[in-house]
């Protein structure tokens, strides 16, 4: 009881001194001479506390399969050409996820081994790109493989990644967290905005461009011509306007866009330059159809089509389309930060406000405080003298726990400090039960110092198998549990481990200390 | 205060027969959790939002509040089933939720269709919080946490069985299932919704619970070996006289820690902490009443060998 030796007080006192070091980032504001390689670990703080919104969108993987299948449709269809083989019903079946051709009788064979050339491996694929075979009634199936559909898809989540964090950037969102969950999820964390709606918009936005030549011929009211699509004006979605299938000019081949007031006007429009492929293509298009309309589609919306009034050969254009100062930067961004390859939805949103916020830390502080003090004051009542050791175990085990917490990153959430908190009033439980078992020593007949040691050792077999059970029931829940459950089972396993650390070792320090230095005839219990 | 203890719970040698009171306890907690399973099917849980799935949105409007304004302005832009409700200290607060949509897209409309139409109604009106969580994920979580729930209780099951005998084991999640529903029922009857946020509270009150059953069944396992001859059921009542003031300095110290945060806590922390103030007086009430009866159930001829030492697992294993 009484002995510690050196080396074990240095340890002791070295552990509380690190967990003080780890919790200090969460204090006091980095300091300049910090070095810049050496992490400044901060505990981050939730949405309840920041402000801020959290998002978790999830990728459309089935409009990634139709893109593949039409691609598919459109190599199958140069593949049979090129081979001079006859077809009838090529088209791609979404519902099997496959495209599906009907040769010519008695081609079947040249057709499939026209066919079996679409097969390509990419180096470290496990699967070929796609997979070709016959069906019973005669028509060739051409099938992506699921594994390589996997593989896309997923290139597709990183890709949208990329663009996302591009967008966030531009919009001048400080700290953003974006973050891929699962197969198909991706969850984005924007601390402290205010104006979540814009970053909805902007990362809600699929934002393919494509300039598509408008059918003059075709007569409003009457079936749609083959080759043609119609699509809604973006002011007016009643309007619709006839427009050739084929897209002339593709947004991907966009360099830059930036928003700007137009000289003449003083409205607001996107200019934009396409690189040398995009480039050439306008020029060929613009030269072939001048005087003709020609509309500016995003997301299938055309936003405008103007008359082309002479070809365009530098490759670099203008939209306007009654743009706010707003709408003109926000457009110009998406485009500079190009089209997500697939649609994103927003499937879980939480948005707070800075003010509520604000109350919400406000209300939480002043009633947390309360209760810390209430535990203190509660302790000392109890168990006098033993009481203020254990408070000064409790205060220890509060920086420590905030400094496992700092070193793992972890979010603090308003529920997650009423969790330490509750901990902290667990804590005192093993001192609650060093401090009767002393007692019931004391009544006993013992002496101070054998009271004492009999008190610690007994109390340390129900403190172990008490916190064992929490901390294996936590344990269980962290690894089973949904993301939010973990973070509450973490911040709990974390203060179970401090507070056994500094309920018993450190106290039991603390009183050895101040038993040899008082020698007391009896103890105060 | 600064040397000496200043109070205490009960005095010194207190011999309070608590067994007698075995059935009483068994049937009140059986009446009060069967009552709570009633609820639970009828009128059923308020399921919060991450459950439920929908929106919610968290409004404060300029002046005070007019929900007959608000409720017409939002059902004429085609949100029939906007439901209005006031939240805060001032009459400024409302509160507008809406059912989940079909796909998160028509989600994202309304939750614009709902905005428009409030400044509309109430220009001037600010947004202090949006949430909105599609029906599916809220089902993946709602599984999720049950699931995970479950399996933390047979980690106590197993560790329990293993460090003490099948008999505590049994008593103890027995007791602590007893706990968890008629935590359900007290949320059922205070209309505190059951989200991710109630969720954690209830496990806190179930890592508490444990921890509270597990140290009377500590003293109990320990007198077990000191007094071979005591019959178990003066056993049990001296095992909790004797630990008596540890049970209800521990529960006394959360429950003080955990009322200023029911009272003063503001409407993200209240639901929290009166779910823990109820479950830490079932739960140390439960220690007593209900798995140290359940124990003597159990354990009245097997864990009593008058002429045989006692068998611990750990001597069971060194013989």
């Amino acid at each position: 009881m009484l002995y510690f030796s050196r080396a074990k007080t240095f340890g002791i006192m070295l552990l509380c001194a690190l967990g003080l070091l780890l919790s200090l980032p969460n204090i006091a504001p980095r300091p300049g001479w910090w070095p810049g390689a050496l992490p400044w670990p901060q505990v981050h703080l939730g949405l309840d506390l920041s402000g801020g919104s959290y998002l978790l969108l999830q990728i459309d993987t089935s409009a990634i399969v139709q893109q593949d299948l039409n691609t598919l449709v459109d190599e199958a269809r140069q593949a049979l050409r090129a081979a001079g083989l006859g077809y009838t019903g090529l088209h791609a079946d979404l519902a099997s996820g496959q495209v599906l051709v009907r040769p010519l009788d008695g081609q079947s064979t040249q057709a499939l081994a026209a066919m079996r050339k679409l097969i390509t491996y990419t180096p470290g694929a496990s699967s070929p790109s796609v997979s070709v075979s016959i069906l019973p009634n005669g028509d060739i199936a051409i099938a992506i493989p699921p594994a390589t559909q996997a593989v896309r898809n997923s290139q597709a989540i990183t890709q949208a990644i990329t663009i996302i964090q591009r967008r966030i950037d531009g919009s001048g969102v400080l700290n953003p967290s974006i973050q891929r969950q699962g197969s198909d999820e991706i969850v984005v964390q924007l601390p402290g905005i205010s104006d979540p709606e814009r970053v909805k918009t902007l990362i809600g936005t699929t934002a393919h461009m494509t300039f598509q030549l408008v059918d003059t011929n075709a007569v409003p009211g009457q079936p749609v011509p083959f080759g043609d699509e119609q699509l809604p004006m973006s002011d007016n979605p009643q309007q619709q306007l006839d427009v050739l299938s084929t897209v002339a000019v593709d947004g991907a081949d966009l360099e830059d866009a930036q928003a700007s007031t137009d000289p003449q006007s003083g409205q607001w429009v996107v200019n934009f330059t396409l690189n040398a492929l995009g480039a050439r293509e306008f020029a060929d298009v613009t030269a072939a159809n001048v005087g003709k309309p020609f509309a500016i589609v995003l997301d299938g919306k055309v936003i405008e089509a103007p008359n082309i009034r002479e070809p365009i050969t530098g490759g670099s254009g203008q939209i306007s389309g009654g743009f706010t100062p707003q709408s003109a930067t926000d457009l110009a961004l998406l485009l500079r930060a190009g089209a997500l390859p697939a649609p994103l939805s927003i499937v879980e949103e939480q948005s707070v406000g800075p003010e509520l916020g604000a109350d919400a830390i406000r209300a939480g502080a002043l009633s947390l405080s309360a209760g810390f003090v209430m535990v203190l004051v509660f302790m000392a009542v109890f168990y006098g003298l033993f009481g203020w050791f254990a408070n000064i175990a409790l205060v220890v085990n509060l920086i420590l726990m905030l400094g496992i917490l700092s070193l793992m990153g972890a979010t603090l959430t308003l529920p997650g400090m009423a969790g330490i908190l509750l901990t902290l009033g667990m804590a005192v439980d093993a001192n609650i039960l060093i401090n009767e078992r002393v007692r019931e020593e004391v009544k006993n007949g013992r002496k101070p110092l054998a009271a004492l040691e009999a008190g610690y050792k007994r109390a340390y077999g129900t403190i172990f198998d008490s916190n064992v059970t929490t901390l294996l029931a936590h344990v269980t829940l962290f690894i089973f549990g949904s993301p939010p459950v973990r973070g509450f089972a973490v911040t709990i396993c974390a203060g179970i481990v401090t507070s056994l650390f500094t309920a018993t070792v450190l106290t039991r320090l603390i009183t050895s200390r101040w038993y040899v230095a008082r020698r007391p005839a009896s103890l105060p219990v | 205060m600064f040397t000496k203890p200043m109070f205490r719970f009960v005095p010194d040698g207190t011999k309070i027969r608590f067994m007698n009171g075995r059935f009483a306890g068994l049937i009140v907690s059986a009446v009060l959790s069967t009552g709570s399973l009633i609820l639970f099917f009828h009128p059923g849980l308020n399921l919060g939002l991450d459950f439920r799935g929908g929106v919610v949105l968290q409004v404060q409007t300029p002046q005070a509040a007019n929900f007959a304004t608000l409720r017409s302005a939002l059902s004429q832009a085609g949100l029939a089933d906007a439901a209005l409700q006031s939240f805060g200290a001032g009459k400024n607060g409302v509160l507008i939720s809406l059912e989940s949509r079909n796909n998160a897209a028509q989600t994202q409309t309304a939750i614009t269709e709902a905005v428009t139409a409030l400044n509309k109604a109430a220009p001037g009106s600010k947004i202090l919080s949006t949430q909105a969580i599609g029906a599916a994920v809220s089902q993946d979580l709602f599984r999720q946490g049950l699931e995970a729930l479950g399996l933390s209780f047979v980690m106590i099951l197993c560790y329990i069985w293993f460090r003490f005998e099948w008999q505590f084991a049994a008593g103890a999640v027995a007791t602590l299932l007893l706990d968890t529903t008629k935590t359900i029922g007290f949320m059922v009857l205070t209309r505190i919704p059951f989200d991710l946020v109630t969720i954690a509270a209830i496990l806190t009150i179930i890592g508490y619970s444990t921890n509270d059953k597990v140290v009377v069944y500590d003293r109990v396992r320990e007198n077990l070996r000191k007094y071979k001859t005591m019959p178990l059921r003066d056993l049990i009542d001296l095992s909790i006289n004797e630990t008596l003031n540890r049970t209800l300095g521990t529960s006394g110290t959360v429950f003080l820690a955990a009322l200023p945060l029911a009272l003063f806590g503001g409407s993200a922390l209240s639901g929290f902490a009166w779910i823990m103030l109820f479950g830490i007086v079932v739960g140390t009430s439960s220690s007593i009443m209900i798995a140290a009866p359940i124990l003597l159930f159990l354990g009245e001829h097997r864990l009593r060998r008058a002429n045989a030492p006692v068998k611990t697992p750990a001597k069971a294993r060194a013989q």
